[in-house]
C-alpha cells in the first residue's frame, strides 16, 4: 500500500480545490435556508402564503389597449389580463428594438464617418439622450409631445379626409391628441386559404435559398442567396393573391380607413399616444447607447482593413458592407444584447405614462387581489425568461458570427 | 490507492456536514425559526409555547402594536401627501387634512400629544404592502372599506370616517351630462383603487363603450385628463373636488351628477392585534360622540368641570377606566378633543364650507342629524 501521510491531507492541493467548494456550497446553502425559512415563518403568520388561485378569479376591469386576438372584458380570469399586459409588453419591445437598432446603426454610422456635419449631429444626438434620464424623457414625450397634439374634436392632424354622407369624416392617416390612426389591412374569410398559400412561398423561398448556395459552392460564383429566395417569396405570394382572389371571390386582405364616431376612431389602426411615447423614449434612448456600441464596434476594424479594401478598389459602400461589418459584429454584438435586454426591462416605466404593459397591470391585478409576493414572482419570472431568451437567441448569433478558427 | 483514501475522508466530511445540518433542523427549528421571526419581524411578537392550550385563547400579536409604538415614541401613520383636503403637504411643507388629522388623534390618544406622528405618504398601491410588512402602525389614507381587503389583504378595517362614492368630473364644454353621454369617450382613472372596478361595473351594466386609461401616478393621471387626452376623469368624489380647485380653470369643469359605487373611507390596521384595532376604533368614535355631546376643542376643559353627563364623564376619564381597558391613560379621549377637536371640527376644518375643499357634509353627518355617524355608548 503506498503512504499516505494522514496529518497534512488539509495541505494537499487536491483536498483543497474540492473542500473550498463543498464550504462555498454549504455557505449559500444555508444562507438560502435561513432567508428562505424567515420569509415563510414571516409570511406564514400573517396569513400571506403563497396561492397562485387568485389567477382563476374573474379580473374585473379594463385594460385599455386590448389586442383582437386575445379575448378579454372585464369578466375575464386575472391570467388573461396578465396575457394582456404581457403582449403589449412584448409588442413595445420588439418593435423598440427592431427600430433603435436601425437609429443605433444609423447614427453609430455617422459618428465614425469623415463628414464633419453628420459626425457633429450624431454626436450631439449620443450625448444628448444618454444623458438624460429615460422616465424624463417619457414624460416628456408623452406629457410635453403627444397629448399636447391637436384635439381630435377640433383640428386633428389628418390625410385623405373625405366627408361621410351622415356628417362623420374618414382619413388614410390621422394625428391627434388621442393618438394614431391610419389605414389598415385586415384579414377577411380568404385569408386562411392565403396564410397556407404564404406558408408554401417560404418553403419555396428556402428551397431556392438552398439551391442556389448549393450552385455557388459547386460552381465556385457565389451569388447572393438571399435577394434571390426574397425574389422568389414575393413572386409567389402575388401570384398567390390574384388566385386566391379568384378562387374564394374575395382578397384576403381589406382595407379599412379610419373614420370618426362619435368621440371614437373606429376602423383602421390605431396606435395611442402612451403607445406612441413610450416606444419614442425606448427607441431614441436605447438608440444613442446602441451607436455608441456599433461606433466602438467600427473603430475595432483596425485601418490596415481599411486601406486594403481601399486599395482593392471598393467603394464606400461596399467597404462597410463586405470589410468592417462583419468584423466589426464581433465586437458589437454581446454589448447589443446588453442594450436588448434594458429596453425590454425599461419599458416597466410604461406605467408613469398610463401604457398598459404587464407590470402596469400586474399593479392593478396586485391591489384587487392584494397577492404581492405572487404577482412580484410572476413578474421576476416573465422578465427573466424574456431575458434568458434574448440572450439565447443573441449568444446563438454571436457564436455565428465568431471567427471559425481552423 | 492514495487518491481512493482522499475520497473516502471527503465523502465522509460530506456526510458528517450533512449530518449536522439535519440534526440542527430537526432539534433547532422551533427556536431557529422563533430567533428569525424575533430578529426580523419586530412589531409580531411570538406567542409563548403552550399558551394557547392554557386559560383563555390570546390572539397572536395582542398588544404588540401599541407597546412598540410606545417603545419607538412616536406613532408611524401611512397617509396620501396628494389629495387637498384629506392629506395634502402643503406650502408650508406640513402634512394637513381631513386623514391627517386622524393621525393626529391616534397619536394624541396614545401620547397625550397630536404631533408625535412620523406621516408616510404612500401610493394607492404600496400602502397595503406598507401595513402588512409593519412599516407603518396604521394606514389612514382615504382607503375603500372592501370584503377583499379586509381579509385577504390581511387589513382590518375600523369605523368609516368619510363616506363617499365614485363620480365622474368632464369639461363644461364636452356635453356629456349622464352616464350613457360617456359613450365613447375616453376616460382616465388611477391604479391599484376600487375606482377601476367600480368603472368596469358600471360601463358594462350600461353597455358603454369606452377608452380606459390607467396611470399608476394620480399627477400624471390628472395631466392627461387636463390636456384633454381623456374626456372624464373618475375617482372618488371627494378626490374630484380636491383635486379639482388644483386645475388651471376649476370653473370650466364640472362634476357629473351621478354616484356610481359605495366608497366607505377609514382608517386601517393589520390583522392580529385586536387591542390596537380597539384604540384606533374608539379614536374615531370619540370624535364622533363628542360632536354628539357638544364638546369641543375649545368647551372641553370646561366640560371637564361641570358636566354631569355619565357618558361624557366616562369618556373624558373622569369615572371608571375606560382608558386603560384599551391599553391607554384614562384621559385618552380628553387628549383628543383637546388637541384635535370633535368631529365636525376636524371636517369643517378640512372640507368645511370655509375651504377651498368644500364637500357638503352628507352622509357624514351624525344620526341625529339624518347622517350615519353614531357611536356606541361610552361605558
Amino acid at each position: 500500500m503506498e503512504h499516505w501521510d494522514w496529518r497534512s491531507f488539509w495541505r494537499d492541493e487536491r483536498f483543497l480545490r474540492v473542500f473550498g467548494q463543498i464550504l462555498f456550497l454549504l455557505v449559500v446553502f444555508l444562507v438560502g435556508r435561513f432567508l428562505f425559512l424567515n420569509m415563510y415563518s414571516a409570511l406564514e403568520q400573517r396569513g400571506l402564503l403563497p396561492d397562485f388561485s387568485f389567477l382563476n378569479t374573474a379580473a374585473g376591469f379594463h385594460i385599455g389597449e386590448v389586442p383582437s386576438f386575445i379575448e378579454y372584458s372585464g369578466d375575464s380570469p386575472n391570467k388573461m389580463a396578465f396575457l394582456v399586459g404581457l403582449w403589449n409588453t412584448l409588442r413595445v419591445s420588439f418593435i423598440g428594438i427592431l427600430l433603435a437598432t436601425l437609429v443605433g446603426v444609423i447614427v453609430g454610422t455617422a459618428r465614425v464617418l469623415p463628414n464633419p456635419l453628420t459626425r457633429l449631429l450624431a454626436t450631439g444626438y449620443v450625448e444628448f439622450l444618454r444623458n438624460v434620464p429615460l422616465l424624463v424623457l417619457l414624460v416628456f414625450w408623452y406629457r410635453g409631445v403627444f397629448i399636447v397634439l391637436p384635439k381630435l374634436k377640433e383640428t386633428p392632424l389628418v390625410m385623405g379626409k373625405t366627408m361621410l354622407p351622415d356628417g362623420q369624416w374618414q382619413a388614410w392617416f390621422i394625428l391627434s391628441n388621442r393618438g394614431m390612426a391610419m389605414a389598415w389591412a385586415v384579414p377577411t374569410e380568404a385569408w386562411p386559404l392565403y396564410k397556407t398559400w404564404l406558408w408554401a412561398a417560404l418553403a419555396v423561398a428556402v428551397a431556392v435559398y438552398l439551391a442556389v448556395r448549393y450552385y455557388g459552392r459547386k460552381t465556385g460564383r457565389m451569388y447572393l442567396a438571399f435577394p434571390w429566395a426574397l425574389l422568389a417569396f414575393v413572386l409567389v405570394a402575388v401570384v398567390g393573391w390574384f388566385v386566391v382572389q379568384s378562387a374564394a371571390g374575395q382578397a384576403p386582405l381589406a382595407l379599412t380607413v379610419p373614420r370618426l364616431k362619435k368621440r371614437l376612431i373606429k376602423g383602421g389602426i390605431k396606435l395611442t399616444p402612451e403607445f406612441l411615447a413610450l416606444l419614442s423614449g425606448l427607441v431614441l434612448y436605447t438608440g444613442a447607447y446602441i451607436a455608441e456600441v456599433v461606433r466602438a464596434g467600427l473603430q475595432s476594424v483596425t485601418k490596415g482593413q481599411i486601406e486594403a479594401a481601399r486599395a482593392l478598389g471598393l467603394t464606400t459602400y461596399q467597404m462597410l458592407r463586405l470589410v468592417v461589418f462583419p468584423q466589426a459584429l464581433r465586437v458589437i454584438v454581446p454589448p447589443l444584447t446588453s442594450q436588448y435586454l434594458n429596453l425590454t426591462k425599461n419599458s416597466t416605466l410604461a406605467v408613469a405614462i398610463g401604457y398598459p404593459d404587464l407590470f402596469n397591470v400586474a399593479g392593478t391585478i396586485f391591489n384587487q387581489t392584494g397577492r404581492s409576493i405572487e404577482v412580484i414572482l410572476i413578474i421576476m419570472g416573465v422578465y427573466l425568461s424574456f431575458s434568458l431568451l434574448t440572450s439565447l437567441f443573441m449568444n446563438w448569433y454571436n457564436r455565428r458570427i465568431q471567427f471559425v478558427e481552423r | 490507492m492514495r487518491r481512493k483514501g482522499l475520497w473516502f475522508l471527503f465523502v465522509g466530511l460530506m456526510a458528517l456536514l450533512l449530518l449536522a445540518a439535519c440534526q440542527q433542523q430537526a432539534g433547532g427549528q422551533e427556536g431557529a425559526v422563533k430567533e428569525i421571526v424575533k430578529t426580523v419581524v419586530v412589531t409580531v411578537e411570538v406567542p409563548a409555547e403552550g399558551a394557547g392550550e392554557a386559560g383563555p385563547a390570546v390572539p397572536q400579536g395582542y398588544g404588540a402594536t401599541l407597546k412598540a409604538v410606545q417603545e419607538r415614541g412616536y406613532l408611524i401613520c401611512g397617509v396620501n401627501a396628494k389629495v387637498p383636503g384629506f392629506g395634502f403637504l402643503n406650502e408650508q411643507g406640513e402634512y394637513q387634512g381631513f386623514d391627517i388629522d386622524f393621525c393626529r388623534a391616534v397619536a394624541a390618544a396614545i401620547f397625550g400629544d397630536p404631533t408625535k406622528v412620523e406621516f408616510r405618504p404612500l401610493s394607492a398601491k404600496e400602502r397595503f404592502t406598507a401595513l402588512q410588512t409593519g412599516e407603518i402602525d396604521v394606514l389612514i389614507r382615504n382607503t375603500t372599506w372592501t370584503l377583499t381587503r379586509d381579509t385577504e389583504v390581511g387589513a382590518n378595517f375600523v369605523h368609516t370616517t368619510f363616506y363617499d362614492g365614485q363620480g365622474f368630473i368632464v369639461r363644461k364644454d364636452s356635453g356629456i351630462e349622464t352616464l350613457e353621454d360617456l359613450e365613447g369617450a375616453a376616460i382616465c382613472v388611477q391604479t391599484g383603487t376600487t375606482t377601476e372596478t367600480n368603472l368596469r361595473d358600471v360601463l358594462d351594466a350600461h353597455g358603454i363603450e369606452a377608452e380606459v386609461v390607467v396611470y399608476d401616478d394620480v399627477e400624471a393621471g390628472w395631466a392627461a385628463y387636463e390636456e384633454g387626452r381623456c374626456d372624464a376623469y373618475t375617482t372618488d368624489k371627494s378626490g374630484l373636488v380636491a383635486r379639482r380647485t388644483l386645475l388651471k380653470n376649476p370653473e370650466e369643469h364640472v362634476i357629473l351628477d351621478v354616484t356610481v359605487s359605495k366608497e366607505p373611507l377609514g382608517p386601517v390596521v393589520r390583522h392580529g392585534d385586536d387591542q390596537w384595532f380597539d384604540i384606533v376604533q374608539w379614536t374615531v368614535f370619540a370624535t364622533f360622540y363628542a360632536e354628539e355631546a357638544g364638546v369641543t376643542s375649545q368647551n372641553v376643559d370646561q366640560v371637564k368641570a361641570e358636566t354631569k353627563n355619565p357618558r361624557v364623564r366616562s369618556m373624558l376619564g373622569l369615572e371608571g377606566d375606560l382608558g386603560k381597558k384599551l391599553g391607554l391613560s384614562n384621559d385618552w379621549a380628553y387628549n383628543i378633543i383637546k388637541h384635535v377637536g370633535n368631529y365636525e371640527e376636524i371636517y369643517n376644518r378640512n372640507l368645511g364650507p370655509d375651504t377651498p375643499t368644500y364637500i357638503p357634509r352628507g352622509l357624514n353627518k351624525l344620526y341625529t342629524e339624518g347622517g350615519l355617524l353614531y357611536s356606541p355608548p361610552f361605558k
